[in-house]
């Protein structure tokens, strides 16, 4: 346990201090850089939450594949050394989300969560360790039985927006 | 303090992406907010399902029956969801940026102020 919490503690830290670098950096391409190491950070969580599928798709699509496009977009609008200007509205911009965390940290602390922890002793981690084994099989058969319509959805939604940015991007 | 740590993490990651998305100027780097939002959702939907009991499971703690197991993974097929949608929208959202670029020259947001040139 104690091995966990200093990988929490250090992909935590590490994470937000990369969150922070990706908001407040002049420079937007170093600030894309950060932000893949955010995104691996956010997969190390993954992988301590017993999600490892969910792990391995985040490090292919977010720090692979969304990180890439990001970077191209900065490449081909060559506008890097104008960087990353603030406006405005700095003051209900730090004082909005300032607010919004202090009510969420207090929602998260006040309530009562139905834990896994909380159970009798033998059956929680009985059913902790017989529901995240396999995980990768077992979303495979939730995907395609029990969320099906959804899927396809998604795969409707993906073509679309291919298509979308297609016609956004093309010459005219 | 299992669960609650990784939903205050998952908190202060979406503040911060939305101190991005409203004190920024650049599209690129609103783009970018977005997504550590999305990243900080999509945490704080897998931590649930990792910790928090379902109530088919609570109903009856003895049945460890597949479909009572499924539903502790809601969480994670809601990820895996959210990165899908993510990533259709950063497809669409970079697109906007490049054809805005074309037609403006700079990707400074107090410039798109006008629905045609």
């Amino acid at each position: 346990m104690l091995f966990q919490d200093f990988i929490f503690w250090a992909l935590a830290v590490g994470g937000v201090a990369a969150a922070l670098g990706v908001v407040l950096l002049r420079d937007i391409f170093r600030a894309a850089l950060l932000l893949i190491v955010v995104f691996l950070t956010i997969a190390g969580h993954f992988f301590l939450l017993a999600a490892e599928f969910v792990g391995v798709v985040q490090v292919l699509i977010y720090a692979g594949a969304i990180s890439i496009l990001i970077i191209f977009a900065i490449m081909l609008t060559q506008n890097v050394q104008q960087g990353n200007l603030p406006n405005r509205l700095q003051i209900p911009a730090v004082l909005l989300p300032a607010l919004l965390l202090s009510a969420l940290i207090f929602v998260f602390v006040d309530t009562d969560w139905r834990l896994t922890e909380a159970l009798p002793n033998a059956v929680g981690v009985n059913i902790v360790n017989l529901a995240f084994e396999d995980t990768t099989f077992k979303l495979s058969k939730l995907l395609l039985e029990n969320y099906a319509l959804a899927f396809g959805a998604a795969g409707a939604l993906l073509l679309a927006s291919i298509i979308g940015a297609l016609s956004l991007v093309r010459e005219r | 303090m299992d669960l609650e740590r990784f939903l205050i993490l998952s908190a202060v990651i979406f503040c911060i992406g939305l101190y991005g998305t409203m004190a920024r100027r650049n599209l690129i780097t609103i783009l970018m907010s977005l997504e550590l939002m999305f990243t900080a959702v999509t945490l704080a939907a897998v931590a649930m399902s990792r910790y928090v009991v379902s109530k088919q499971v609570l109903a009856d703690t003895s049945n460890t029956s597949e479909a009572a197991l499924q539903t502790l993974l809601t969480g994670q097929v809601f990820a895996l969801f959210i990165i899908v949608v993510a990533a259709a929208e950063i497809a669409l959202g970079l697109g906007i940026v490049i054809a805005f670029y074309r037609s403006r020259e700079t990707v400074d947001m107090s410039q798109a102020n006008m629905m045609s040139r």
